[in-house]
């Protein structure tokens, strides 16, 4: 899958959706008031593998990010692998059995920029990851990821709220008034 | 606009949107009934699986719980394609004629990891390898349903 993104973000929104480039700790040193002022026009490419093989599922993410104003290219990276709890299905309905619950681990940094790629000055985190799918269609992911080094936050916590829509495309045509 | 509240924001939106899939969905199935139209190579595809995965025992062929956690699979994720008898909807073709029905566990499971994706059929390589046996389980378990002939009901 390739994914395109583009965020319009000020100094002061510390979220950090993914490391890229030479992202560190003390980027988050200055003031809300002034970092605020300061303006993020960014465009985010993301190649994203994924394979399935005996009940795990291995992705690999490789980011490459553009901040607009005549800056670098930047890079990253994210590796994971999961697997749920159980691999069989069961036969009835049922919000807490084993095979709704996914766990794994992933792992992500940065890789400096076109300028000087490479790990030198680039920040790294290991993070556990926990899912768990509902019956109704939407999971619910929680990670929490401890920074490998010292240019590293200590501690991250990702979580995030997601469902699968199946028809999205034939939703959209319809909407825009193509007959199904 | 604070991160919290765009994601809040972001969230309602999707729930509205899949909320409005699944309403126009069921309507343009209750109202209309439209069959997917047969072709000649529209189970073609079955043929074509390698020898070896043909001859693949389903390894939950004594499993009795299989038939039912098929069922539910096949609700979460084919029904909505392929009817929630199986007999087939607007986007896919019946399972239960001969062609499904008389394909070996091993052709159907291979067919279901590969998917044939031209035809719109999405490779099921994400479910664990026990539940696609659980879902050909289930596919094996249905009776076999003449096709309907062709009417004002199917599409040209």
């Amino acid at each position: 899958m390739l994914y395109a993104e583009f965020e319009d973000t000020n100094g002061a929104d510390k979220t950090l959706k993914e490391i890229v480039g030479h992202d560190t700790e003390a980027d988050f040193a200055d003031a809300n008031g002034a970092a605020r002022r300061e303006h993020h026009r960014e465009i985010e490419l993301k190649l994203i593998l994924s394979s399935n093989t005996k009940g795990w599922n291995f992705s690999e993410n490789i980011i490459a990010e553009k901040n607009l104003s005549n800056e670098p290219w930047e890079f990253g990276y994210a590796l994971a692998a999961s697997r749920p709890l159980a691999l069989k299905a069961s036969a009835k309905r049922c919000n807490f059995c084993p095979q709704n619950f996914i766990l794994g681990a992933e792992l992500y940094g940065g890789l400096g920029d076109r300028h000087s790629f490479g790990l030198p000055d680039t920040s790294h985190y290991l993070a556990p990851v926990a899912g768990w799918n509902l019956p109704s269609g939407w999971t619910l992911h929680l990670s929490p990821g401890f920074g490998l080094n010292d240019n590293s936050h200590k501690f991250l916590l990702r979580w995030g709220v997601s469902r699968e829509i199946s028809g999205f495309d034939q939703l959209v045509r319809r909407l825009f008034g193509a007959k199904s | 606009m604070k991160p919290a509240i765009v994601a809040l924001l972001a969230s309602a939106m999707l729930l509205a949107i899949s909320q409005l899939s699944a309403g126009n969905t069921s309507v343009s199935h209750g109202f209309k009934a439209l069959q997917f139209h047969l072709g000649a190579d529209t189970y073609a595809e079955l043929r074509k699986a390698p020898e070896r995965a043909v001859n693949r025992p389903n390894p939950l062929e004594n499993d009795a719980e299989a038939v039912a956690a098929g069922k539910l699979l096949f609700a979460d994720h084919c029904a909505e394609c392929h009817g929630n008898d199986a007999k087939g909807g607007r986007k896919a073709p019946s399972l239960r004629v001969s062609d499904v029905q008389n394909a070996t566990p091993g052709t159907l499971f291979w067919l279901l990891t590969n998917g044939v994706v031209r035809k719109k059929m999405p490779a099921w390589s994400k479910l664990p390898e026990p539940q696609r046996w659980q879902l050909v389980r289930f596919l094996k378990s249905r009776e076999e349903v003449p096709p309907a002939p062709s009417s004002s009901a199917t599409r040209p």
